[in-house]
This record gives C-alpha cells, sequence and structure tokens, in this order.
C-alpha cells in the first residue's frame, strides 16, 4: 500500500474507505442539523401564516441592505474555503492552503462583526425582546412583532454560533498545518470541513429572504 | 479454531483481552475501543435505572391508600417526572444501542471498531454531562411538570429547576446525535467480505432502524427545548398564548420527536429479541427479510404518527382522524414481527434458558402492549381513557414489558461475552420468572383502574379503586426483587462463575467467532462471511457429526 492508500486510523481497511466513512459521516451530520433549524423554522412558519400584517410590518424594521451586505461576505468566504480545499490535495502548496483558511475566517469575523453591529442598532431602536423593546414607532400588534423579533434573534444567534464554532475550528486547522506535522488526516477533515462552512452559508441564504425580503 | 492456533504458536501464558491489556487510569478514562465505552455505558446506566426506580417506589407506596399521605401533591409531581425523565431520557433511550449496540455491533459486521471512535467516546462524556445537569435539577428540588413539559406550564408556572434540567436533556441528546451518525457510517462503510446487506445479524437492522431515528428526530427535540429555554430565561412568548405563541405547536414539536422515541426505545429490543429466537430455537429465523424491513418500516411510520397524543389537545378532527388511520398501521409492521418470531419458535429445538424466557416474556407482553396501543389509537376510546391509568398500563407494557425485558435478555446472553464469565443459570431462570410475574402483577390492575376511570399523575384516588391498587404495589415489590437479583449475581459472576469459551450457545453470528472477553482490535483473524444469516440447519449437522457436503 503506498502512503496515499493507508488509511489514517486503525478501524479502517485502506484510505479509500476511511473517506467514504467520513463523507457519510458528514452528511449525516449536516442532516441532523437541517432538523435542528427545520425546527424553528417551521414555528416561525406557522406564526407567519398566523400574524402576517405583524410579521411583514416588524419584518420592515430589519435593514435589507446590511442583510444584502452580510450575504455577499458570506458567499465570498464560501468561494475561499472551496479554493481551499481544492489545495488540500498539494502537499507542497500549503502556504495557499493556510493563506485561503485564514481568509475564510477572516470574512466569518467579518460575517459576526457586522451581525454585532447590527444587533446593537436594533436594541437602540428598541427592537430586542426581554432586554430592550421599546420600539421608536409603536408597532400596530406589539404582542405579535414582538414574536417576530424573537425568532429573529434566535435564528440568527443559532447561525451566529454555528459560525463561531466555525471559525474556532478553522484556526485551529491553520495552527496545525502550520507545523510539520501535517499530514492526510488533516486534509480529509478540512475537506469535510468545508462541507459544514458551505451548510452554513447555505443555512443563511435561506434566513436571509425569508427574515429581511419577504416582509 | 483455538485449538488449532495452539500447535501452530505457543500460546501466551495470559490471552490479552480488551479489559486486561492496558489497565491505566487514562485509557479507562479515555478509551476509544467500543467495547470500553459500552462497558461505561453499561455501568452508567445501571446507575441511573435504580435512581429512576426510587420515585417510582415512592410512587406505588403513595398509591397504597387512597388519601396523599405520604407526600405532599406537590412532591408527588415531582417523583413522576423524575421517574419519567430519568427513565426515558436517561435509561430507556441509551439502553440496548449504547450498551449492546456499542459493543456488539463492530463485532456483528466484522469490523475493528465503529466509524469514529473519538466521537463514540464524546457521545459518552456528553451523555454523563446531560445525566449530571438532570442530577442537579433534582438537588434543586426537582421538576413537578412530568416528562413532557407542557407549556405554559414548564415556562410561566412552574416554580421547579426547570433550566438545569432542559439543558440536561438538550445536552444529552446529542449523545444519541452522536451514536446515530457512528451507526450509520459504520453500518454502511465497514462490513468485512461477504457481510452483505440481506446477510446483515437482525439486530444490527434494528440498530440501523433506531439509528434513522436518532438522527431525524433528536435534533427537534434539541431546537424545541432551546426554544423552550429560551421562554423560560427571557419570558418571551414563543409557546405562551398570552405572547402570542401556541402552546399545541409545543406538543407538536415535542412529539415529532418523542412518539418516534418510543419506537428508539422497542426497536433494540425488537433485535435483540430476533436473535435469542434464533440461537435458542437452533432455527434459521423465520422471515429474515420481512422482520429485517418492518424495523425500517416502524422507524418511517413513527414519523407519521405523533399527533395520536393529541387527540383531546385540540387538534383539528381530521388530523386526529388521519394520525389515527397512521397509528393503526404501525401495528402492521410489528405483527409481522410477532409472527415471524412465534413461526421460528414453532418445531424449533427449543433450549428453555434465561435469555429465551425474557424472549418468551417480550413476546407476550409486547402483544399485550401493542394490542391496547390499538384502542388508544382510535379516537372515540382514547377520549375515554385518555390520561388514564390505560395509558400508564399500555406505554409500561411496551417500555418495560418490552425494552426492559429485552435488556434483560440481553444482558444474559452477550453477559459471556463482554466479561469471559457465565452466569448462574439457577438463579437467571427464577429472577426472569420474578419479573414476568412481578411485572404483569403491577401493570395489569392498572389496565382495569384505568378503564375504570382512575386518573394519572394524581396522589389521591376513590377508595373503590383501592384493592386493585394493592395488587399492583404488591407486584412492583416483587419486580423490583427481580430486578435486584441479576445485579447480585452478575457481580457475583465475575469471579465466581466459570470461563465461559468462545461460543457458550452454540450460536452463529461473527461475535461469537471471537474469545470472550474479545481482544482489543475484535478478531484474532478478521472474519468473511461466506453463508446466510442464523444458518443453524449447518451448525445442527455439525453438532450431530455429519459430514455436511
Amino acid at each position: 500500500m503506498s502512503e496515499a492508500e493507508m488509511p489514517v486510523s486503525m478501524q479502517f481497511d485502506d484510505a479509500a474507505q476511511e473517506h467514504e466513512a467520513a463523507t457519510l459521516g458528514m452528511w449525516t451530520f449536516l442532516a441532523t442539523e437541517i432538523l435542528f433549524f427545520g425546527g424553528v423554522l417551521m414555528a416561525f412558519t406557522v406564526y407567519r401564516r398566523l400574524y402576517p400584517e405583524a410579521f411583514s410590518q416588524a419584518g420592515h424594521r430589519l435593514y435589507p441592505w446590511i442583510g444584502t451586505a452580510n450575504t455577499g461576505v458570506l458567499l465570498f468566504s464560501s468561494f475561499t474555503m472551496a479554493l481551499a480545499v481544492h489545495e488540500v490535495e498539494g502537499l507542497a502548496r500549503r502556504n495557499r492552503l493556510v493563506r485561503y483558511l485564514i481568509l475564510t475566517a477572516l470574512l466569518g469575523a467579518t460575517f459576526i462583526g457586522v451581525k454585532a453591529i447590527e444587533y446593537y442598532i436594533d436594541y437602540r431602536e428598541g427592537l430586542m425582546p426581554h432586554f430592550n423593546f421599546h420600539p421608536v414607532e409603536p408597532f400596530e400588534h406589539p404582542i405579535q412583532s414582538q414574536l417576530f423579533f424573537v425568532f429573529y434573534f434566535f435564528l440568527t444567534m443559532l447561525h451566529a454560533t454555528h459560525m463561531i464554532i466555525g471559525i474556532v475550528i478553522m484556526l485551529f486547522y491553520v495552527g496545525r498545518t502550520r507545523r510539520a506535522d501535517y499530514a492526510h488526516d488533516l486534509r480529509l477533515k478540512i475537506e469535510m470541513f468545508g462541507l459544514y462552512w458551505h451548510f452554513v452559508d447555505i443555512i443563511w441564504i435561506f434566513l436571509f429572504p425569508i427574515l429581511y425580503l419577504i416582509a | 479454531m483455538s485449538e488449532l492456533q495452539k500447535t501452530i504458536e505457543p500460546s501466551p501464558p495470559r490471552r490479552l483481552n480488551y479489559i486486561n491489556h492496558d489497565w491505566s487510569v487514562a485509557s479507562w478514562l479515555w478509551p476509544k475501543d467500543h467495547k470500553r465505552i459500552g462497558v461505561m455505558y453499561l455501568v452508567t446506566i445501571t446507575f441511573l435505572f435504580f435512581l429512576g426506580s426510587m420515585p417510582a417506589i415512592l410512587i406505588r407506596l403513595e398509591l397504597l391508600t387512597p388519601k396523599a399521605h405520604l407526600v405532599t401533591h406537590d412532591i408527588y409531581n415531582r417523583l413522576f417526572t423524575m421517574h419519567g425523565v430519568t427513565m426515558v431520557f436517561f435509561f430507556l433511550i441509551p439502553s440496548i444501542p449504547t450498551t449492546f449496540g456499542n459493543i456488539l455491533l463492530p463485532m456483528m459486521i466484522g469490523a475493528r471498531d465503529l466509524a469514529f471512535p473519538k466521537l463514540n467516546l464524546a457521545s459518552y462524556y456528553v451523555f454523563l454531562i446531560g445525566a449530571i445537569l438532570a442530577m442537579v435539577s433534582l438537588v434543586y428540588g426537582g421538576v413537578d411538570t412530568g416528562w413532557t413539559f407542557y407549556t405554559p406550564y414548564s415556562t410561566t408556572f412552574s416554580n421547579s429547576a426547570m433550566t438545569p434540567m432542559i439543558f440536561g436533556i438538550f445536552i444529552a441528546g446529542f449523545s444519541s446525535i452522536f451514536t446515530g451518525i457512528n451507526f450509520i457510517v459504520t453500518i454502511h462503510t465497514m462490513r468485512c467480505p461477504g457481510m452483505y446487506w440481506s446477510r446483515l445479524p437482525l439486530f444490527v437492522w434494528s440498530l440501523y432502524a433506531t439509528s434513522l431515528i436518532f438522527i431525524l428526530g433528536t435534533p427537534v427535540l434539541a431546537i424545541t427545548l432551546l426554544l423552550l429555554a429560551a421562554e423560560h430565561a427571557f419570558g418571551v412568548g414563543i409557546f405562551n398564548p398570552a405572547l402570542g405563541g401556541d402552546p399545541l405547536l409545543y406538543q407538536h414539536l415535542f412529539w415529532f420527536y418523542s412518539h418516534p422515541a418510543v419506537y428508539i426505545m422497542i426497536l433494540p429490543g425488537m433485535g435483540v429479541v430476533s436473535e435469542l429466537i434464533a440461537t435458542f430455537s437452533r432455527k434459521r429465523i423465520f422471515g429474515y427479510h420481512f422482520v429485517a424491513y418492518s424495523s425500517v418500516a416502524i422507524a418511517i411510520l413513527g414519523f407519521l404518527v405523533w399527533g395520536h397524543h393529541m387527540f383531546v389537545s385540540g387538534q383539528s378532527m381530521y388530523a386526529g382522524m388521519v394520525f389515527s388511520v397512521l397509528s393503526f398501521l404501525v401495528a402492521v409492521p410489528s405483527a409481522i414481527k410477532v409472527f415471524n418470531w412465534t413461526l421460528t419458535l414453532y418445531k424449533g429445538s427449543l433450549v428453555l434458558k434465561t435469555p429465551l424466557l425474557y424472549a418468551l416474556g417480550f413476546i407476550g407482553l409486547f402483544t399485550i402492549g401493542g394490542l391496547t396501543g390499538l384502542f388508544l389509537a382510535a379516537m372515540g376510546v382514547d377520549v375515554h381513557v385518555h390520561d388514564t391509568y390505560f395509558v400508564i398500563a399500555h406505554f409500561h407494557y411496551i417500555m418495560v414489558g418490552g425494552a426492559m425485558m429485552a435488556y434483560l435478555g440481553a444482558m444474559h446472553y452477550w453477559w459471556p461475552k463482554i466479561t469471559g464469565r457465565m452466569y448462574p443459570e439457577g438463579w437467571g431462570v427464577f429472577s426472569a420468572v420474578l419479573v414476568f410475574f412481578g411485572f404483569n402483577l403491577t401493570f395489569f390492575p392498572q389496565f382495569v383502574l384505568g378503564y375504570m376511570g382512575m386518573v394519572r399523575r394524581v396522589a389521591e384516588y376513590d377508595a373503590h379503586f383501592q384493592v386493585l391498587n394493592v395488587l399492583s404495589t404488591a407486584g412492583a415489590s416483587i419486580l423490583g426483587v427481580g430486578y435486584l437479583l441479576p445485579l447480585g449475581y452478575f457481580f457475583w459472576s465475575l469471579r465466581w462463575e466459570p470461563k465461559a469459551g468462545p461460543n457458550p450457545w452454540n450460536a452463529t453470528g461473527l461475535e461469537w467467532q471471537s474469545p470472550s472477553p474479545p481482544p482489543e482490535l475484535n478478531f484474532e483473524v478478521m472474519p468473511t462471511v461466506n453463508g446466510p444469516p442464523y444458518d443453524y440447519d449447518t451448525v445442527a449437522l455439525h453438532e450431530e457429526g455429519i459430514k455436511h457436503v
């Protein structure tokens, strides 16, 4: 067996089996994530149908241009992540891999930063339930509109948590990549991590229109 | 085979196995070996089982008399909640998959370990943290909402220790998810040469079906509990009608997981029973494909029936009708299993050892539990018996009469494999009989009580229900002895019982081709499979000494 065909972990017969197991494992995990977000998206949809007017009015208080800018940042980070995964194969091009990973992490951090500023604006405008819910312009249906913001914060914070976990893992991989023992288990891991990162982006692609646009 | 090996190479003075190859503390705290993790789970959930039965003892003592003499109503609420939460989330759901599934799944398909050993270890510690958080909630006085945490009671009105309890269950849920991912990937990618899907042991099929529910159901419970926690912590109205929320939505989300969770508890038990019946009837399992596919069918149908918990909660009548019909449908794959087991037993050469006694008990009790489930799936009958002891008796026939019997059967059947020692057969038979009679005496009267109208979750009842309640409490004490006996003799057997040898039951199945206890990487020679599963006809020919050509 050549080095490329050797599995990293002893429970596998060869690298092909290990790769297959890792891929299936990651996709199965993403399936659980879809149901995780699916539960709360279902609840949101139920209330949107119950209170269409209140939800529409509440949605108008968000800033679509901030959301659009953040969507752009996130899509670009998916692109750099794809480039990083593309670089994974060649051992010689380790520097480029590190560069793309750091760029992806920076773009992710930008998204989180923008989101934090947006939360601050929402807070100042009295749109944050429990902490400060005294809208500058009062709502026609205050209770139902508050429900919209509960879901807005719940969904975006859940998404942001996934991003922060992703950034931490990415920085961890950068550290590992820079070390000498950069080996093929890390290559496999970065490839799988790429799937996770794209998935988190896709979640945002769903959140952005339902929260910002269809108001 | 072992004799053959002896002639080839001088055997070492002490054969190394997964238990004794490394005694360092770190190797027991952070094992990656699926068998050690399984043993850790076994110890933990056994403890949690006895912890969860303590409130049940107090409940049965309280119900000896019609008036609430022993505990106050508030304490009574906390007792049945603790019993339900501990037994459902911290014993029954992890019980068979994380112990016997963990230990046996890789061995049964001829693999060296699960696909992701670190994830497996993480699942154990995540489970432990979840269990500890739930215990913290108990220290702070417990929770009084019942194990279902219905809103707005749990979020607005309950003044008990909700937060650690919710997070405990939320975190423990990830242990289910990790286990589910691990099992699915292992079964898909790590079968040894010749182990086709159509040759998988039926226990593996049932674990596959269970894992499907783990990965598709548990995340929904997790997000529901997170929403509940947000509402509880910040006083926002996700499920609170006063703040625009819909309490029924909580019930939909909760039962979307928690009804399939019932099949998480019973499906692995069904897999165990298939193994036991084939082995102890000395016969090929009747209708292998039907038994295998019915596990998957139960897992899929299980996701479509949750509304039958809500017939009287105000969901639309038409939704109720659909859920009622779908619930009836679950009876079809369940009955397929029961008929196939019965036909396997028919004209088999039965060996009446303890595991088979538990399997026979399972068939009878599961059938009663399943058939009374049909009563409850009928909307008209459900209105009458909803929230009565009829429901209690029904699901205990499935959970205790089914899942728990299978768990004990599995314990006796695979104990020699896991520990290398036999268990005392006489005591085993005695306690199996005790459990069977104790169980029926406890729960059969509750069918009658429920039908007569005794409601659940209340510490007091009408005086004319007392005779049946006394019978039930008497049965519970017999059942308790039946559970304590195995705890004693299993420990005893570790030292005093004879060594088991690799295959004490003369069973087929790859796990029996390995020494007991198995070596660290499961097999001395990695196996291949050349024949159908449960090929007891061939085994019988060999036993009779006839050369099979």
